[in-house]
């Protein structure tokens, strides 16, 4: 099958190059389905994301081909990213990361760096806010920091998704900047994470805006603070006569810690110039379209888009980052794993 | 009253001739994807979802739901048929649907099977229009240690409530929990029992053994046997539908507990699968003809779909007021929602009242609709029985294999699939039953996720266990599910065995 698909590929490509005259730079555009792989469960943050992108793409006809999207989320995701690093040449598998593109390897020693995949461009980064459940008189971060301080060590309990990941770093980063201990509560997705908040089985979360504008404009969670250094840019009012804008940041409120997770898209191995380059021009294209900004809004997200160099050199500090992050937490795999 | 309003105003939406059209298609495409094991209502929905994209939101949700209906009717028809449930809670309608089947009613396991799916999902939806903010805030109380309780639950009245020796019971069970401890332990964040092997990074998937142990071990048992499916006989025409009618008003008890049992475990996020069992299990234990379970019995049908599909439709509840998907189909949908720009939540009420009631206006005429499409083709169904074994076991092997395949695109799978063929037919040669390793391999994770959460949260101590009404109620439930032969034998000598 693979044999017939690829000698009628050469018959046209041999046609295009004898019959019309196309320039020999023609850029590359898929022969086959693409799979857009998510490497986390149904439901999440990037399986939106993913599916959001699917839909745009197939609503405004971007791809000629149809692009599929496969959840591969076995072993924190190492499932997706071992099936690219393994599909080296194959240009109709692109990758959606969050931050398991740098602590799956890290935590559980599957081998696998972001340096195995091409790096194609980031579309934007997820916020991270403190939350607490609106019945608790903390009004400000500073409050619930000093409340935890007095509670005694370990008593006050954090929920967040999955087990050395992004949500227990931050965590782990709350702990060292203020000295106290808090119990972290690992749930399977960020949708249970607030829904357990509400219904007051743990003290606070650092839920990523989508997951908690539900329950913060029904009035049941109330933000604190955004691990970013500036506030989030959106000035519509989402509850209370507040808007994503009107939450501080953790930084001004004595909290100095910044954390953003990547939304970024990744391809396989040895991918060509022109292959990355397709991909990057259809993600140009996504990110034009109203339905991509209206989905920015409703999840608050830093809309940062980054390609080419740039986006490897930000990867790069970042995974260094990550690096300090888990090692200080006591979070690496054990050598031998 | 107010809500009553809304639903007509609903029905109103629903029943607009598009959104009629669309509520039939779904429904037939997700009865084909039922049948396909592996494929699944979660994995259906998901292909089809950008199909949607250019409907409006409730002409969309109205199409994936029936799909999602459609799905849950299909997957009792390969249960039925031929041993090969499609979705974790069609297991337990292979216990008696199957045997039905082999007696030559395949008809009436099927007009049972689709009834009381009707049944157990009107049951919820009613339920839904009434009562859904009162719902709402009881799914809240739930946090992990209630979850556990539940599970427990589950699998006390399993143990407590078979007639198998106890010990088979456990042994197959513990296997079930050792085969659902492979891959990444939720709470530790680390790699388990994976050697290493790139394939078992996601552990073993639920579908693929129940693929395996049921639908290939059964093709072997069937070679044993001597080659020939014993449901040559099926009646099939219509009237057989019409029979089997008035024979079920009978078991309105088992319908009516089955209904509560699935409702309480669709709200409760435990889900559709722990609801059958259970069901089934008390059925089991509590109805007249309890000890003829397993061998065909038409109450064995009824009680776990009931559950099943009132579970189902109740677990939808909590993803639209609270986000929280009640199962991997409900996930899909939610992210559905957030395409079309609905944030669930407890807003949503509030906010979308056409997009809601036309939902659950939609549940009501899409279980109708589906439960039609589904009853004229029971004969059609039944008929397949006739085929010669040696034209549609080879075809059953292809629909196992495609069906693995789908479940993760992965050949591995399909391989494991037929190991599993192997260890169920050693199993049932031996004796041991198949429903506790399949329960333990759904439920273990989770049952252990929610029991690890909760020690954490209480700094280690068990009390968690009985610290609130809620939980206490429940695990005390669990335990006397557990040892009720005991209570049931000591009850009797404390009453005068000679009677």
């Amino acid at each position: 099958m693979k044999h017939t698909a690829q000698t009628a590929l050469g018959a046209i490509a041999a046609l295009c190059a004898v019959g019309i005259s196309v320039p020999a730079t023609a850029a590359w555009e898929p022969v086959r389905p693409v799979e857009f792989i998510v490497p986390a469960g149904t439901g999440g943050g990037a399986d939106q994301m993913a599916r959001t992108i699917q839909g745009i793409v197939t609503k405004h006809s971007l791809m000629k081909q149809p692009m599929v999207v496969i959840n591969k989320s076995g072993g924190a995701g190492g499932e997706g990213f071992l099936d690219l690093k393994t599909s080296g040449g194959n240009p109709h598998k692109i990758i959606i990361t969050l931050s398991n593109l740098f602590t799956t390897p890290l935590a559980t020693g599957i081998p696998f760096s972001w340096k195995d995949l091409t790096p194609v461009a980031m579309l934007a980064l997820d916020e991270f806010v403190l939350w607490v459940n609106a019945e608790k008189p903390y009004k400000t971060a500073k409050e619930y920091v000093d409340a935890v301080k007095a509670a005694p060590a370990g008593s006050m309990k954090m929920g967040g998704t999955g087990s050395k990941q992004e949500d227990q770093i931050i965590t782990v980063a709350v702990e060292k900047a203020t000295g106290s201990k808090f119990t972290y509560i690992p749930y399977k997705g960020g949708g249970e994470v607030a829904v357990q908040l509400v219904g007051n089985h743990v003290d606070s979360t650092v839920n990523n805006p989508i997951e908690a504008v539900a329950q913060w404009r029904g009035g049941k969670l109330r933000p604190l603070c955004v691990f970013d250094d500036h506030p989030m840019n959106y000035d519509e009012q989402v509850a209370d006569g507040k808007s994503w804008k009107d939450i501080p940041t953790c930084k001004s409120q004595g909290l100095d810690i910044e954390y953003l997770m990547l939304r970024g898209i990744f391809m396989s191995p040895r991918a060509t110039k022109d292959q990355v380059e397709y991909y990057v021009e259809l993600f140009k294209k996504v990110r034009a379209t109203p339905e991509w900004q209206d989905f920015m809004k409703s999840g608050a997200f830093n809309t940062t888009f980054l390609t080419g160099a740039d986006y490897a050199k930000w990867v790069e500090v970042e995974e260094k980052r990550h690096e300090t992050l888990m090692k200080d937490a006591g979070f690496l795999a054990a050598p031998g794993n | 009253m107010e809500e009553l309003v809304n639903l007509f105003h609903g029905f109103a939406v629903a029943l607009q001739p598009f959104n009629i059209m669309v509520m039939i298609v779904g429904i037939v495409l997700g009865v084909l994807i039922g049948v396909l094991p592996g494929l699944g209502g979660a994995n259906g929905v998901a292909i089809l979802l950008p199909l949607t994209f250019s409907m409006s939101p409730t002409s969309a949700i109205i199409m994936l739901s029936c799909i999602y209906w459609g799905a849950l009717f299909g997957g009792a028809i390969t249960s039925i048929l031929f041993n090969i449930p499609g979705e974790p809670w069609s297991v337990a309608t292979t216990f008696d649907g199957y045997p039905m089947a082999q007696k030559g009613k395949a008809g009436e396991a099927l007009t049972a099977a689709f009834t009381s799916s009707f049944v157990g999902a009107l049951f919820a939806v009613v339920m839904i229009t009434l009562v859904a903010p009162l719902v709402a805030s009881f799914a809240l109380q739930f946090g992990p240690a209630e979850k556990f309780a539940v599970y427990f639950l589950a699998f006390c009245s399993f143990v407590g409530l078979s007639k198998e020796p106890p010990f088979k019971t456990i042994a197959a069970m513990m296997i079930g929990f050792a085969l659902a401890a492979v891959g990444l332990d939720s709470i530790t964040g680390q790699l388990r029992l994976t050697f290493g092997i790139t394939h078992l990074l996601n552990g073993f998937d639920f579908l693929i053994a129940v693929i395996g142990l049921f639908g290939i071990g059964e093709i072997l048992l069937t070679m044993e046997e001597g080659l020939a499916f014993r449901g040559g006989t099926a009646k099939i025409n219509l009237r057989v539908v019409l029979q089997t009618w008035k024979e079920l008003p009978t078991y309105w008890i088992t319908s009516l507990r089955s209904c509560l049992i699935g409702c309480w475990m669709g709200i409760t996020p435990a889900g559709a699968t722990p609801a059958s069992f259970m069901s089934y299990g008390i059925a089991k234990r509590v109805a007249k003809n309890g000890s003829n379970f397993g061998k065909g019995e038409i109450e064995g049908v009824v009680a776990p779909e009931t559950a099943a599909h009132a579970a189902g439709t109740a677990a939808l509840l909590p993803m639209l007021s609270l986000g929280v998907p009640g199962s991997p189909t409900a996930a899909v949908l939610l992210g559905g929602l957030l395409i079309w720009g609905l944030q669930p939540g407890p807003m949503l009420f509030v906010e979308q009242k056409e997009f809601v009631w036309g939902l659950i206006a939609s549940m009501y005429l899409g279980n109708l609709v589906g439960l039609l499409v589904v009853l004229t083709c029971v004969p059609i169904f039944a008929a397949i029985l006739r085929v010669p074994f040696s034209i549609i076991a080879p075809l059953i092997l292809v629909l196992c294999a495609i069906g693995a395949y789908s479940v993760h695109s992965s050949t591995f799978d399909v391989i494991l699939m037929l190991v599993f063929g192997v260890i169920g037919y050693l199993l049932k040669k031996c004796n041991y039953p198949l429903a506790p390793l399949v329960l333990a391999i759904v439920l273990g994770d989770k049952a252990e996720e929610a029991f690890r959460q909760s020690l954490l949260g209480s700094q280690g101590s068990l009390s968690v266990f009985f610290s609130n009404t809620l939980v206490s109620s429940i695990m005390i439930l669990g335990l006397i599910a557990l040892f009720w032969s005991v209570i049931q034998q000591g009850y009797t000598r404390l009453r005068g065995a000679p009677a």
